[in-house]
């Protein structure tokens, strides 16, 4: 059972990816993000992590590629692009080397290792929920940078807002005042 | 191998971090390869979500939640990278619409 899961979820994992970078229009590209996106949220289940599958349908599926989808259709790029062109001759054999290496490189390393590697205790040993794990670790440990993410979030909005702000003609005659 | 013995085959961290290398593979690859600065942004996207199964992998198999945490922060600074972005990418099309990654080499507007 947990092994038609693990294969059904990689293969919308590994399809929606290839979807992404293959689709020509950015709007298909998108909805392969969120297949891609929902076959990590099963992953997570399928490890137990309720409370991020629930966090990445909602942050990843629910708003970011909706975001994606708002953009693509507000600047009307939602034509097709034309695959064909390759600007450097030899661009795509190289990031077809730089891909395939790291993949290589990747699992070489986690197959060798995969009896070497330190095993742990099972994560709800103690009887405690996933979440309230997650919590006590996010307010204890992590709680300084919790805290700081309500500063990036801050930042982000505010030269979000500056930047797509449309700039006003400057009248005139405005004298000295700013 | 026979149906009975697959059955009992259970997936362990090594197969999710196999997922998680194909899977950034296939983000770096189209990171590379495409030219509309959307689509570029969706495969670091891809690449941010390998490393993200590849957290919880370990978080499970060495038993410590700590690794969920930082899946926490990741997909935090990830929304908040995406608006960021985005709207840097909506000011640019707004001066130069139609504009490829390759039109953008000089920062000259």
């Amino acid at each position: 059972m947990d092994l038609v899961v693990f294969v059904l979820a990689s293969a919308m994992v590994i399809a929606g990816a290839l979807g992404v970078v293959v689709f020509r229009n950015p709007v298909h590209a998108a909805l392969g993000l969120v297949l891609t996106l929902f076959g990590v949220a099963v992953h997570f289940v399928a490890m137990e992590a309720h409370f991020l599958a629930a966090v990445q349908v909602i942050v990843y599926a629910g708003a970011i590629v909706v975001l994606f989808l708002f953009v693509i259709m507000l600047l009307g790029v939602d034509r097709a692009e034309d695959l064909s062109i390759e600007p450097i001759p030899i661009q795509r054999p190289l990031a077809a080397v730089v891909g395939a290496g790291t993949v290589v490189l990747v699992g070489t390393a986690v197959v060798r290792t995969r009896d070497t590697i330190a095993r742990g205790p099972e994560l709800e040993a103690s009887g405690d929920s996933n979440i309230r794990l997650l919590a006590r670790n996010l307010f204890s440990d992590q709680v300084l940078a919790f805290e700081l993410t309500s500063v990036l979030l801050i930042v982000a909005v505010a030269g979000t807002v500056l930047l797509t702000r449309k700039q006003k003609r400057r009248p005139e005659h405005d004298g000295g005042g700013s | 191998m026979t149906a009975a013995a697959l059955a009992t085959l259970v997936p362990n961290s090594t197969w999710y971090l196999l997922l998680a290398a194909v899977l950034f593979g296939i983000g770096a690859f189209g990171l590379l390869v495409r030219r509309n600065p959307l689509v570029m942004f969706m495969c670091v996207e891809l690449m941010l979500n390998a490393v993200n199964l590849s957290f919880v992998a370990f978080a499970v198999r060495f038993g410590d939640i700590a690794g969920q945490t930082a899946v926490f922060f990741v997909l935090v600074v990830a929304a908040a990278e995406v608006v960021v972005g985005l709207g840097i990418i909506v000011s640019i099309m707004r001066r130069r619409p139609g504009a490829t990654a390759d039109d953008l080499a000089e920062l000259r507007g």
